[in-house]
């Protein structure tokens, strides 16, 4: 059995015929080619495949993509204007926000979430509400810099 | 995951009849358990019937003395909800750390309860506050509901849909946190009534339970020192790699204390 799933995924309105068991995260990597959301653990924990569905961040791993019928998506795709990097993308490039970049798609889709909620974060929340993101190679130091400067960026 | 059948409900009739109507249909709430649990294959439902489509089981509203939340709210809505702020802040609290944000986002009241996940937080409150679960055909005494290790009182299908929680006249929830999943490894909470103390424990046993000592003890000295000496028999705590039972017992006096003082 198929089914028939419709939304909008970075501003433009899709559609395919998907399996139910169908995760959001495959619709969007092997349905719609968009694989900057990456598959971590794929357990709901490490949180790599972090995007907003209807302005919320999930996790999209752990999300069928039937359940994501009729909402608005944004993936890591979506967040530059053009060439013109996101305020937050650019503060993980000025911070070094990162070292091999496998979780950096989820982390920046978190911090965007963080600094739309926590316009002017401390570094304790920031730390806080990365809770659901894990990364293997920074510590986090870097990655608690460029979210606070991106979140300053975008206007907090 | 093994492939099921999805549906989506539009109203409460509507999700039963159609979870009536399927082989093994189980109601889909934020699927924050269902889903990795049918990942693992450890279930595997024909059928989903997922509730997002039924409005009237999301919300917060105020009801009297009580505080009443929609089986459908998520843990971010009960958080920042301002009812809840407002009347039960330890529930506020205790909904704030739950997993992390993007399962706040996700993951639901009703859900939750329905899993009964020994280590879950809910079930605390649920308890420790006096709540009545609502169904479509029943009220559940929340005292009555959790009746086991991922049991519960609720009979095949029925579908949870409110629960109501009444206003203590103080309250606080503490938890020991499993530091990867931040499910409780033991939490407490501790409520003072009109009907006098409650206590209430998760993640220790395989069911949250109450203990009747320390609520003696307490409806005597409201106070942490009242709990001196007190402790839960470790024998029928859980053990596992975070965590031996003897270990969880001391967790519980330490977080049973710190709630009362939490209780200002």
């Amino acid at each position: 059995m198929t089914m028939n799933v419709s939304m909008t995924v970075n501003g433009k309105a899709v559609a395919a015929e998907v399996e139910p068991r169908t995760l959001l995260v495959q619709y969007l990597r092997e349905h719609l080619g968009l694989t900057g959301t990456h598959v971590g653990c794929d357990t709901s924990q490490c949180g790599a495949c972090v995007v907003h569905v209807d302005g919320a961040s999930v996790k999209a791993c752990t999300m069928l993509a039937a359940q994501a019928e009729g909402a608005t998506v944004v993936t890591i795709e979506g967040l530059a204007n053009g060439d013109a990097l996101h305020p937050m993308q650019e503060a993980f490039r000025d911070n070094h926000g990162l070292q091999c970049g496998f979780c950096t798609p989820g982390m920046v889709m978190s911090a965007v979430d963080i600094a739309t909620r926590h316009p002017n974060p401390s570094e304790q929340t920031v730390r806080e509400q990365l809770e659901g993101n894990i990364c293997r190679c920074t510590g986090y130091h870097n990655i608690v810099k460029a979210v606070q400067a991106g979140a300053k960026a975008m206007g907090g | 995951m093994y492939n099921f059948n999805y549906h989506r409900a539009t109203s409460r009739d509507d999700a039963k009849a159609k979870q009536g109507g399927a082989e093994d249909g189980s109601y889909l709430a934020g699927g924050m358990t269902l889903l990795p649990t049918m990942k693992q294959r450890l279930a595997s439902p024909s059928d989903l019937i997922d509730l997002a489509g039924v409005s009237d089981l999301a919300g917060v509203r105020r009801d009297g003395d009580a505080v009443v939340v929609g089986a459908m709210t998520t843990h971010a809505a009960v958080a920042a909800s301002a009812d809840v702020a407002q009347a039960i802040p330890a529930l506020a609290d205790l909904a704030n750390h739950i997993g992390d944000p993007q399962v706040r986002n996700r993951g639901t009241i009703g859900g939750s309860i329905a899993n009964a996940d020994p280590a879950a937080d809910y079930p605390a409150a649920i308890v420790g506050l006096g709540a009545t679960v609502l169904t479509d055909s029943r009220e559940i005494a929340g005292d009555d509901f959790f009746t086991g290790m991922f049991e519960t009182a609720l009979n095949d299908g029925e579908l949870v849909t409110e629960v109501s929680f009444p206003v203590p006249e103080a309250a606080c929830y503490m938890k020991f946190p499993n530091p990867a999943s931040r499910y409780a490894i033991v939490g407490v909470m501790v409520a003072r009534t009109a009907d006098g103390v409650r206590v209430a424990v998760t993640g220790a046993g395989p069911s949250v339970f109450r203990s009747a000592e320390m609520e003696q003890a307490l409806s005597g000295n409201f106070s942490p020192d009242a709990l001196d000496g007190i402790s839960v028999p470790a024998g029928d705590l859980n053990a596992d790699i975070h965590a031996g039972s003897d270990y969880r017992a001391h967790l519980v006096g330490v977080m049973a204390k710190r709630a009362v003082a939490g209780c200002g």
